[in-house]
């Protein structure tokens, strides 16, 4: 790749920002987003579930300890949250979200034309490949739109289906025939509102980061193309370049990728809490 | 060829607008925040910790509307929409 020449800047970008998609319209898949999505979830669980297998008071390893920080930091924010009767489940939930979504984000520090070099290695060197997940709307809306499933199970169950039917006409305003329509429409937008923005906030953030990235990259890529001409060394002094101007952008967005988990963790619990308490 | 300049010119303001009017409002409701969290902190020290536990989920919230702009001007300056419905 840095070795055509003639590729303008922009095309560098589009290429980068194109997902490797089957089909087409509405039932396009994006195969880079499923297969990264499942494979970083993979890994944690299986991070994870060794981490717990040598589970002992005796003697605690290292990741155990590791495993064991960051769930008695979810389980404490979950108990400052929600104060319901599902407590576990909403644990199991957090916890999921947390490290799945670190997981997912922190695919964004990796080298930006890495997946091009393996690739090429394979022979396809112009495959799309899109190693970020969160970066692509439909994951973060796929993520939400499950939250927004659970937020309204949690209501129904709270309250029986004819409770929480009447609540959409009778909350907040009051239950006077003339304020049905009000009470409606707002309900409706505060419903939708939720996982909208959380889809987008996350989506938002690391779309951005992803493309100051690519940004990065491209200076890397003319800074390299440069030095070639100076010194003689060729594609391995783009990617060079490219990893030393993204590791500045880097150190600032780990601090970006574990705020956004982190607010996609807390979010769904005071949703649901919210769900279960309005009357 | 006007057509296409057109709509370049116009798009290069609106991205640039998104962009500026986004950060004047996120900059300033963090330097609010940000105040209030330091004059709170002042005041009562041993609340810092949990304080800054809710600053850190505030300015994850507020960053988000101008996130959500800075990607559709991206959108706009290497997709543009409106450019290629006009070419095709």
């Amino acid at each position: 790749m840095a070795a055509e020449h003639g590729r303008s800047p922009t095309d560098y970008i589009v290429h980068h920002m194109t997902h490797n998609s089957v089909g087409q319209g509405f039932w396009t898949w994006h195969v880079d987003t499923l297969v990264m999505s499942a494979a970083t979830a993979a890994f944690v669980a299986l991070l994870l579930w060794l981490g717990a297998r040598r589970a002992s008071i005796a003697a605690p390893s290292g990741l155990l300890g590791f495993v064991e920080f960051i769930y008695e930091f979810v389980d404490g924010k979950v108990g400052e949250i929600y104060h319901g009767s599902s407590r576990g489940f909403l644990t199991a939930l957090a916890f999921t979200l947390f490290t799945w979504i670190v997981a997912m984000n922190t695919m964004d520090l990796l080298p930006l034309d890495l997946p091009a070099f393996v690739a090429g290695a394979a022979g396809h060197e112009h495959a799309f490949w899109r190693v970020l997940p969160t970066a692509d709307l439909n994951g973060t809306i796929a993520m939400a739109l499950v939250v927004l499933f659970l937020v309204i199970a949690y209501a129904i169950r709270a309250k029986g289906l004819g409770g929480y039917l009447h609540e959409w006409i009778a909350a907040p305003f009051g239950n006077h025939w003339a304020l049905w329509i009000p009470n409606l429409v707002l309900n409706a937008v505060e419903l939708l509102a939720k996982p909208v923005s959380l889809g987008m906030r996350l989506f938002g953030n690391m779309f951005a980061g992803e493309l100051l990235f690519m940004l990065i990259a491209l200076l890397g890529l003319v800074a390299g193309e440069h030095l070639s001409g100076l010194l003689g060394i060729g594609p391995a002094a783009a990617f060079l370049g490219q990893v030393v101007f993204g590791a500045g952008w880097a150190i600032f967005h780990i601090l970006i990728v574990l705020l956004q988990a982190y607010i996609f963790m807390v979010l769904p619990i005071v949703y649901i809490s919210m769900a279960e308490q309005h009357h | 060829m006007d057509a296409i300049a057109m709509v370049q010119g116009y798009t290069a303001l609106g991205i640039g607008m998104i962009i500026g009017l986004g950060a004047i409002g996120a900059c300033i409701g963090i330097g609010i925040m940000g105040s209030k969290f330091l004059e709170a902190s002042a005041r009562q020290p041993e609340l810092t910790p949990m304080l800054q536990g809710s600053m850190f989920l505030l300015a994850g919230l507020i960053d988000a509307a101008f996130l959500i702009g800075v990607g559709l001007a991206m959108l706009f300056a290497f997709a543009n929409p409106l450019l290629s419905k006009l070419a095709g």
